[in-house]
């Protein structure tokens, strides 16, 4: 179970995308699982075939625990070994904790229990989730989607089928109802030790996102405030060159593809960071790790409440279409639940940008482990002075949040300076 | 077409959007952004969704014409019909 962000203990495994034996290359989504961030896609980071599994779609996993094997092309097996009691499965070695930017999702260690021979219970997330909402038991339903998967109309069906049919029924003939298959469990027993009032057992509670994001909110910037010493400047642009570049390129684009001036600042903020990359890795365990790759967190508010901010991959050797794409792809893909793991974890710097509403200036708080998060307010036309002259202008007001730990404001002003310098030569970018 | 179709595509297009907010309470003079909570992404998804099902190319000049659901049916009107 891979670390999804720094404060996530624990994850419930929501499908197996893959199946033991399946091919699987590098960058693959191999799995589903449940986060307080919703449901993110767990990618793998080697070549292999997919040995064993062993959890099923619905337990909760801490993190650091395997959630499979990969092995060579050479070394599988198919084993016929019978289903195994789940106590071998929580006896299995827990490898390494996944550090907090370890892509370590696919363990190296070979753990020695027997896998677990059946196949998941084929649903998707989102006819997983009606189901705890409604109380459904999975394991008494018959799929009637592709290769028996679940469906919606199953879960509907067998939510209807329960109410109609409270559980202890007086009678104790069971009566067949469609799609839920009676389980020996779910019959009344004829003996009288069973009180006839005896409630069924308690559905699982539907996970309560709000709550559960609050709370990731909460341990990630209460930590940062805590341990961050954070350094504040601000610099105030002229964007008259940029929205000017801007304007006429978008009049040569169709709708679809015209630029928003958010993908201009985001190239520009990671053209500074080649300049200045000490403002763009992590602190951690007390030293301070540059990276390479830029990989800029864009912090998306959803419309429910919360944010989330998702790495755009590489930002300073994409170009504008590049960028444009690949946001507007991050940005349904937040709003629409359908983040890969690589991007809750592998962002080296965040940007956020609250114009939408008006605000001006945004002094952030600085994601740990990262060292710097910058922020952009609206662009606003605002009086202007140069060369003795009085003038009006767009203006953007641009904010850095340092790590004191990590760098000083002197590198701080370089960056914002090299920033600005992006922006009043957009066509060079 | 007339106003009453044109007027029932924008509020499907601005539903597909905002997804949760219902398009049918914003006051036909509210400004779309702030009533439905739509960043400028969302914004310019909706003029692609309006692209595409009308065929009008509504240039980035014209963007703050298109402020209420008035306005842009005034737009869409002009260009349309």
């Amino acid at each position: 179970m891979p670390s999804l962000g720094a404060d996530m203990d624990a994850g419930t495994l929501a499908e197996w995308m893959k199946k033991p034996g399946d091919v699987i290359h590098r960058g693959e989504i191999i799995a589903a699982v449940e986060t307080a961030k919703g449901v993110i896609e767990v990618e793998v980071f080697e070549d292999g075939i997919l040995d064993q599994i062993f959890f099923q779609p619905g337990q909760e996993v801490p993190v650091g625990q395997v959630l499979a094997t990969i092995c060579a092309p050479g070394e599988y097996q198919v084993t016929k070994a019978p289903l195994e009691a789940p106590a071998t499965v929580a006896e299995l070695p827990t490898v390494e904790i996944a550090k907090p930017n370890g892509p370590d999702a696919a363990p190296a260690a070979q753990p020695a229990a027997a896998p677990v021979a059946t196949g998941p219970v084929r649903i998707s997330p989102l006819a997983r989730r009606m189901a705890t909402d409604l109380g459904v038991d999975l394991n008494l339903i018959h799929g009637t989607g592709p290769g028996g998967a679940i469906q919606r109309a199953d879960i509907e069906a067998a939510a209807k089928a329960q109410k109609a049919a409270p559980a202890p029924a007086p009678e104790p003939v069971p009566t067949p109802v469609p799609v839920v298959e009676p389980t020996k469990a779910e019959i009344p027993p004829k003996v009288e030790a069973a009180p006839p009032t005896a409630p069924a057992p308690e559905a699982k509670k539907a996970p309560d996102y709000q709550t559960a994001m609050r709370q990731a909110i909460a341990a990630a910037m209460s930590r940062a405030n805590r341990d961050i010493p954070h350094y504040y400047l601000e610099t105030r642009i002229d964007m008259s060159n940029a929205m000017r570049w801007l304007a006429e390129e978008n009049t040569k684009r169709t709708i679809k593809d015209r630029l928003l001036p958010v993908v201009v600042l985001l190239k520009a903020v990671a053209k500074a960071l080649t300049e200045v990359p000490e403002l763009n890795g992590f602190w951690i365990d007390g030293a301070h790790q540059i990276s390479e790759s830029i990989h800029i967190g864009f912090a998306i508010a959803l419309r429910q409440g919360g944010l989330i901010t998702p790495a755009i991959h590489d930002v300073d050797t994409k170009t504008f279409d590049e960028l444009r794409e690949a946001m507007n792809d991050l940005i349904l893909r937040t709003r629409g639940n359908k983040l890969r793991s690589s991007e809750l974890t592998d962002s080296t710097i965040t940007v956020t940008s609250l114009g939408e509403r008006g605000v001006e200036k945004v002094f952030g708080v600085i994601y740990p482990p990262q060292v710097a998060l910058v922020g952009l307010g609206k662009i606003i036309d605002q009086p202007w002075a140069e060369n003795g002259m009085l003038g009006v202008r767009p203006v953007l007001v641009a904010t850095l949040a340092g790590d004191h730990r990590a760098t000083d404001g002197h590198k701080g002003g370089i960056f914002l300076e090299a920033f600005n310098r992006n922006l009043q030569e957009v066509e060079k970018l | 077409m007339n106003t009453s179709e044109l007027k029932q595509i924008i509020l499907e297009e601005l539903g597909k959007v905002a997804p949760g907010a219902d398009p049918n309470d914003l006051e036909l003079d509210e400004n779309v952004r702030e009533g439905l909570d739509i960043d400028s992404f969302d914004h310019l998804n909706f003029l692609i969704g309006l692209h595409e099902r009308l065929g009008v190319d509504i240039p980035e000049k014209d963007y703050g014409k298109l402020n209420t659901v008035n306005e842009i049916l005034q737009y869409l009107s002009a260009v349309k019909m």
